[in-house]
């Protein structure tokens, strides 16, 4: 689509015969198409239609903005919804501008291909009758030579040169030579859109053959992962992915460790791993943000980090469990909130049988170092003075109703319709680790400690080599393109006086044609011709 | 150090300030009439003493496309003109500020003990700084466009202002985020690449601005192209850095930030603020080359859209940085 370039004459018009109407709308708008104009202004549109992308919270990037957007805007959400405002690249509409940018791409390419291809098997054409009407000229100059050793050498110049160059025996003993140079600048052109087109494929074979899932994986032999799609958090298949399809892995978190500036800025994170591949034997593996876990098929990736208080419940029956649960970080300090909830406690041993009006849930936030002056949040990542501040409730955790909640917040229906209360005081209760609280109803709260966890994402994509390789491809293209420069130059050697060829000597004239936009020409033609005088004499 | 790095930016920033003042003063009360010539025949003969051997190609400086015809008073002039020997000390001055400039870059590294490309403070101070290099670079080999230099220091001067003003960060060691040597490659090429098309937009604004006035138009900003180098020159100028940065922008935000991005975040692009704004830019830009390369478009049609390319890319510095929320937010001013 770039360079324009002299191109054969378009065939003459065809005999005046009707047109089929079809297949003359089919033509125009074929031609329409794969102009540069249209070319340009689907770019443009291109350009336009990623604007909103940027404005607009994306599912597939950050789906809790979409979810703040509907509340903060009810009304424009679901029609920004249904013209696909929250995924933008996924859009009809975006789809429709790039693949009609490449059907355009791919109908102006596909004729210069075969026009380069032609160009490049045939020879430089003869020249021009008058030199002298070329931008760059050298006018006739005599020489001793005969004019064929002359032509000869001249010839043997320019191949030095890298020029194609063609010698032609004229009339009467004159002898021309027509060479060109700069291929490669137009072999770029087209190498650069057609890598656009391998990465355009690469991209959709990955979407469709690729999978990403996200977790969160806590420290400790007990709170292992393995790969399917049930263990995952949140997680996407591609169109062609069989949830059996997953490489088969286990991943137990046995060691991470953080470090931090005096601010608070992390330094460096390591998460060390146990890994089994395929039921082999477990392999201890280290990753880190930047350098992820190569598996095989799948890679690892750090993403955040956080702390799981340890909590030990005693109910009303003697009965104690224990569990992790994992705070997520609301801030840089690590200021994390979650909740404990123990849906089977205060289980009548006797019976068996489960009251829900006592089921105990604890909310609240946990502090790795809490501030001298008792703020509430965090002010530092790393647990110099850990805190946890919880609200004690008890009730019916709405666990049971078949609706998926989170986990790491109490269902705030049940607290609203009375189901679910708040049994503590009015300011969450302090614990440090290692403390117990006692409820008022003589149930205990044990803070064991906090064991840190990670999360992760472990993705596939097949295709991402073959992208990669397009993209450099289309860069090596893109440079040849814009740094080539095509041109012709011509010799023209002939008998120095009619008469007198057996007694040799020759005149020379030379001319030069870029045929791109190349405003050092006139210095490369000056030089060309000097060195084939100066060959010619040595 | 980090002391020093802070003097030597506002020193920095004053040098830019003071060749703007000069080459204002230029503009402005360098003798009027002698201009086009005043400009450029004394800086030939000094770049011609001071240069190395090979061969200046004038291609961008058609001595007939900025000598006025009259030879009689051409001769006489480049003897004395105060607004020439202004733009010269205005050139001097900036050199001096690109000094302290580097010297701001250098002190900054040494202090956080890593290269300084880690926040949008530091960026800004890398790309001006290489859009400074280059305009320098340019300007010794084509001494006839130093006009622009009153247009070059405004932009550096506003985009230094703005990075101290807005995105002022301590000192401080890169997040493990950046611990990477993609960092450095993905960085310095984005940094150079934007520093190019930096440098490349002055010509294509005062290719506008002087197509306008000579094609008539005599309303503000046109005005400014009375004296400014011929159109055609500038316009090639600015093609010729645009071709220069855009593979270098390819390379830097569309092939080495996917390969980090993938072994950081896991996926080579995922359509992250910085991301749509890196593809529109590219896009932008792309249509620039193709609008050029085609006869069909006017030449100020292109140029337009060079200018637009420019316009996204403060987006993506300014825009994204201070609205979005991404995941290029080490990039955020103020330091969260």
């Amino acid at each position: 689509m770039t360079t324009v370039e002299e191109r054969p004459a378009p065939p003459a018009a065809p005999p005046p015969r009707r047109a089929n109407p079809v297949w003359a709308l089919l033509r125009n708008s074929w031609r329409q198409l794969t102009s540069m104009r249209t070319a340009l202004v689907l770019l443009f549109l291109l350009a336009v239609a990623a604007i909103p992308g940027s404005v607009l919270p994306q599912r597939p990037v950050n789906p809790e903005k979409v979810t703040t957007y509907y509340l903060e805007h009810p009304k424009l959400a679901p029609w920004l919804d249904r013209i696909g405002g929250f995924d933008v690249f996924a859009s009809v509409w975006f789809a429709s501008i790039y693949l009609l940018l490449f059907t355009s791409l791919v109908g102006c390419v596909l004729p210069r291909l075969l026009d380069h291809y032609r160009a490049l098997r045939t020879v430089p054409p003869e020249a021009p009758r008058r030199l002298e009407r070329l931008p760059q000229h050298v006018p006739a100059a005599e020489r001793a030579e005969q004019p064929a050793v002359l032509a000869a050498t001249v010839a043997k110049t320019l191949r030095r040169r890298r020029f194609r160059t063609v010698l032609r025996e004229g009339e009467a003993g004159a002898w021309t030579i027509a060479a060109e140079k700069g291929y490669l600048k137009e072999t770029g052109n087209l190498l650069f859109h057609f890598a656009l087109l391998t990465v355009l494929v690469g991209v959709g074979f990955g979407s469709w053959y690729g999978w990403h899932g996200n977790r969160l994986l806590v420290q400790g032999d007990d709170t292992g992962f393995c790969n399917s799609v049930t263990q995952y958090d949140e997680s996407k298949l591609g169109p062609r992915v069989d949830p059996s399809d997953l490489p088969n892995f286990c991943l137990k978190l046995t060691e991470f460790a953080a470090t931090y500036q005096d601010t608070g800025v992390p330094k460096s994170f390591e998460a060390t791993v146990a890994v089994t591949q395929d039921g082999g034997a477990a392999v201890t593996r280290q990753f880190t943000v930047n350098d992820p876990l190569r598996l095989h098929h799948a890679s690892v990736h750090l993403l955040g980090q956080g702390y799981a208080p340890v909590l030990r419940y005693t109910d009303r029956y003697g009965q104690t469990q224990t569990n992790v649960f994992p705070f997520l970080p609301r801030d840089g300090m690590l200021t994390s909130e979650g909740v404990a909830m123990f849906p089977d406690a205060n289980v009548d041993p006797k019976t068996n049988k489960r009251d829900e009006k006592l089921q105990v849930g604890f909310e609240g936030v946990y502090l790795p170092t809490v501030s001298a002056d008792n703020s509430a949040t965090s002010s530092y990542p790393a647990e110099r003075a850990p805190g946890l501040f919880l609200n004690a409730y008890r009730g019916d955790l709405g666990l049971d109703s078949g609706i998926p909640g989170s986990v790491y917040v109490l269902d705030q229906g049940q607290i609203a319709n009375g189901q679910l209360k708040q049994v503590s005081g009015d300011r969450p209760h302090e614990l440090k680790p290692g403390e117990a609280w006692t409820l008022d109803d003589g149930t205990k709260l044990e803070f064991l400690g906090t064991r840190p966890f990670i999360t992760i994402s472990i993705r596939y994509d097949p295709t991402a080599e073959l992208v990669l390789a397009g993209a450099v491809l289309g860069l090596v293209g893109l440079m040849l393109s814009l740094s080539g420069r095509r041109r012709r130059v011509w010799f023209r050697v002939a008998p120095l006086a009619v008469g007198d060829a057996g007694h040799g000597g020759s005149v020379v004239e030379a001319g030069g044609l870029p045929r791109t936009d190349y405003p050092g020409f006139p210095e490369e033609f000056a030089q060309l011709v000097k060195a084939a005088r100066d060959e010619g004499t040595s | 150090m980090a002391e020093l790095s802070n003097q030597l930016m506002v020193v920095t920033v004053l040098a830019y300030l003071a060749a703007m003042v000069c080459h204002a003063a230029e503009y402005s009360f360098g003798a009027r009439s002698h201009i086009g010539r005043a400009a450029i025949r004394p800086a030939r003969q000094l770049v011609g003493a001071g240069a190395p051997a090979e061969p200046v190609p004038d291609d961008l400086v058609p001595a007939d496309d900025l000598v006025p015809a009259d030879d009689a008073v051409a001769e006489e002039a480049p003897k004395k003109d105060r607004g020439a020997l202004l733009g010269k000390v205005a050139v001097g001055i900036t050199a001096l500020g690109l000094l302290a400039h580097l010297g701001t870059l250098v002190t900054r590294g040494i202090a956080a003990d890593r290269m300084p490309w880690g926040n949008m403070y530091e960026f800004i101070l890398s790309v001006t700084f290489v859009g400074s290099a280059v305009w320098l670079g340019v300007l010794s080999r084509r001494p006839g466009i130093r006009h622009l230099g009153l247009f070059v220091a405004l932009v550096l001067v506003v985009l230094l202002g703005a990075a101290g003003l807005v995105a002022y960060t301590p000192v401080g060691p890169l997040v493990p985020a950046l611990h990477s040597y993609w960092f450095v490659i993905h960085v310095s090429t984005v940094i150079l690449a934007s520093g190019i098309f930096l440098v490349g937009f002055v010509p294509a604004a005062m290719f506008l601005i002087k197509n306008g006035y000579d094609q008539g138009k005599r309303s503000f900003p046109y005005t400014l192209g009375k004296r400014v180098p011929a159109a055609a020159a500038l316009e090639r100028l600015t093609f010729r850095l645009h071709a220069f940065a855009f593979p270098l922008f390819t390379f830097g935000a569309l092939i080495a930030g996917p390969l980090w991005a993938e072994a950081s975040w896991g996926r080579y692009w995922g359509w992250d603020p910085k991301e749509v704004w890196a593809f529109i830019s590219w896009v932008v830009y792309a249509c620039y080359l193709h609008a050029r390369a085609t006869p069909s478009v006017k030449r100020s049609t292109a140029t337009w859209i060079a200018v637009l390319g420019f316009a996204t890319m403060l987006m993506n510095l300014f825009g994204v940085n201070l609205f979005f929320a991404g995941l290029h937010s080490y990039a955020n001013a103020g330091g969260m």
